[in-house]
């Protein structure tokens, strides 16, 4: 599967920079009401960024990984251990030690990536995704001896000033979100992504063309597993507000799989696409259960109606466009430039 | 020292016949990888699919067992008919990852509909076996061995030597392996590749109704099935994708060796290991035999 964007032009600068107006200004200061912050907003950024590290090692390197949660999780108590144990720590150091302390988790598990590939990866993966969780759940240290099984998390507080309510949330986010995003774009294009991509279309062939399989397999991981574990430690701290290990279990992590896939593989803005629409796909059929069906349709019947759509759009997808959302975008803004080229 | 002795021949008995239900959903897995090299994800999802859809239309609808049986059986049919037509055929040719995903959504298609279609609440599965130690064994070797374990056993056994022997001595086995080996070469000599994926879809499809009615017997109909169903996966890569023998004696030895793991190391780390242990386990295996203790060797060329 190709890349689709190698080179950035004037505009995607442009765009970039709309973006910011709208992400940091215009949203601010027009969105008031906490329910788009706190329900839509804040863990679509947050699950955006985890699907951004799955991106990487799935999209562009090639790696058919399945444990985006277990990092997940390892960055989140990670986050809070350091913040309850550390005293004085500032928040955005915690929230890059808990992304190192998830890329060291991400290493050790990318190892059989060295020897195996395709489903046998995936299974080894599955093992960090139990491993993890398992552990949390197993020694009380990690849960500070929370016998409730369900932990509060910290204030978010940066210089002093804490960050409590949604806007302030959401913006903490965007601030993190922004570069980390910008930075995984500049991997992408510059001559690590092209190693990536190069491991992804035929590692024998990467191999002898001087590609270190090594460094780069395990730099994917090492790197897709830091994206996780900084998402998961903000997905905890600002959406869940609450640390529990059963909010990462397998699921999530089907969750961020079915993100990258239907976003579209190889792809930093089909991460934020793929996130929207699975976030924003649960509220759509809940609001058409109590708005044109005025409740008469079971909640757990419309969650599995659910589950039933994103199935067949992962089949139709990997059938007709097997490089997702993304790529539909861009052939209707091609269609659409064409359309006014004409007239 | 005797009772020792014996207390860990009850774990290893007792986990290999739990393990005979991990070698029932890895058989289903098998039959799919033999004939289309496709890893099927969605085994664990077929699995839950096809035993509420057997205990729904017993509950539900009242009909008869044997009656409810040939009716999930047709059902599985109808699937693996949809699923040869619609997904894998116009997926023909493309890389194993993307029938890996794509079958991880028909996995999501079919747990979604079973949940539409029967509600999600845990049904209680009975087959008129109890899961207690059968007596007989208890009183005269002094093990305990719980009747639906065994039961589950000797199904899984006869199940294994049936379809072992289909592959090897019959007409229809002959053309499975040889689409197998070459769906190219097969169907230009003329074998019905339509009707062979048809076949061997809805037998996996039968493997998972009969993995899902033992498993459901024991744990109730669930959807915890799809999650433990997905611990076939390790017994694959030890036994390895594309043989029978292996899905079973791999079943066996994560069955037996996550027990014993669960019952002499498990309480030093707070219990519950079985749940990544045969990951781990898995694990190991690639690292010294990829291709698992009796898979073909895999060689990649540029």
């Amino acid at each position: 599967m190709k890349p689709i964007f190698m080179t950035y032009t004037r505009g995607d600068l442009i765009n970039l920079a709309i973006l910011l107006i709208v992400g940091v200004i215009v949203i601010p200061m027009t969105v008031s009401s906490g329910y788009w912050y706190t329900s839509i907003l804040i863990p679509w950024l947050c699950l955006a960024l985890a699907t951004i590290g799955q991106q990487i090692i799935m999209g562009y390197t090639g790696q058919l990984a399945l444990g985006a949660a277990g990092f997940m999780a390892a960055g989140a108590f990670a986050c809070f251990n350091l913040i309850l144990r550390v005293p004085g720590i500032p928040f955005v150091g915690a929230l890059l030690i808990s992304g190192l302390i998830a890329a060291a988790f991400g290493i050790l598990f990318g190892l059989p990536s060295l020897r195996v590939r395709g489903i046998y990866l995936m299974v080894a993966t599955l093992a960090s995704q139990f491993f993890i969780i398992w552990m949390i759940d197993k020694f009380g240290w990690f849960k500070n001896y929370d016998s409730s099984g369900i932990i509060t998390a910290q204030d978010i507080v940066i210089l002093g000033k804490p960050f409590t309510s949604p806007i302030e949330m959401y913006l903490v986010i965007v601030a993190v979100v922004t570069p980390m995003t910008l930075i995984a774009m500049n991997m992408a294009r510059g001559s690590t992504g092209r190693n990536w991509m190069s491991v992804r279309d035929m590692d024998i062939a990467a191999e002898s063309m001087g590609v270190s399989l090594l460094k780069t397999k395990l730099q994917a991981f090492a790197i897709s597993s830091f994206y996780c574990g900084v998402a998961g430690a903000l997905f905890a701290f600002t959406y869940l507000k609450s640390l529990e290990p059963v909010a990462f279990d397998i699921k999530l992590s089907f969750k961020v799989l079915f993100m990258v896939i239907l976003g579209g593989l190889g792809t930093i803005n089909g991460a934020f696409i793929g996130a929207a629409f699975i976030l924003l796909f649960p509220v759509l059929l809940n609001y058409i259960g109590n708005n044109v069906f005025h409740g008469a349709i079971d909640a757990t019947i419309i969650s599995a109606i659910e589950q039933v759509v994103f199935g067949v759009l992962m089949i139709i997808f990997m059938i007709y466009e097997p490089l997702g959302m993304a790529k539909l975008w861009e052939t209707i803004k091609i269609k659409i430039a064409r359309l006014f080229s004409k007239t | 020292m005797a009772d020792q002795l014996l207390f860990f021949i009850e774990v290893v008995v007792g986990g290999l016949l739990a393990g005979t239900m991990y070698s029932l959903v890895a058989l289903g897995f098998v039959l799919i990888f033999k004939a289309s090299a496709t890893f099927n994800f969605s085994q664990g999802a077929m699995v839950f699919f096809a035993v509420l859809a057997f205990v729904g239309f017993m509950q539900d609808f009242n009909v008869p067992f044997v009656l409810a049986f040939f009716l999930a059986v047709g059902l599985m049919v109808i699937v693996g008919l949809c699923t040869e037509r619609l997904v894998l055929r116009p997926l023909m040719n493309q890389s194993e990852d993307t029938l890996l995903m794509a079958t991880i959504g028909l996995g999501y298609v079919l747990e979604g509909l079973a949940q539409a279609m029967w509600g999600v609440e845990v049904r209680r599965l009975d087959l008129g076996i109890k899961d207690f130690p059968i007596p007989w064994i208890a009183d005269n070797l002094k093990l305990f061995i719980s009747a639906i374990d065994l039961t589950a056993g000797i199904v899984a056994f006869g199940m294994i030597i049936g379809l072992s022997l289909l592959f090897k001595y019959t007409k229809m086995g002959l053309g499975l392996r040889a689409v197998a080996d070459d769906a190219g070469a097969a169907s230009s000599i003329g074998i019905p590749l339509k009707h062979i994926m048809l076949l061997v879809w809805s037998a996996a499809g039968v493997v998972a109704l009969v993995a899902g009615m033992m498993w459901g017997a024991r744990a109730g109909v669930q959807f915890a099935l799809v999650d433990l169903a997905l611990k076939a996966l390790p017994v694959l890569i030890i036994g390895g994708f594309s043989s029978i023998p292996g899905a079973i004696i791999g079943g066996l030895l994560i069955g037996a060796v996550e027990k014993v793991l669960e019952v002499y190391i498990g309480p030093f780390f707070g219990g519950a290991i079985e749940g990544w242990a045969p990951y781990v386990l898995a694990i190991f295996f690639l690292l010294y035999r990829p291709e698992g203790l009796f898979g073909e060797k895999i060689i990649r060329r540029v």
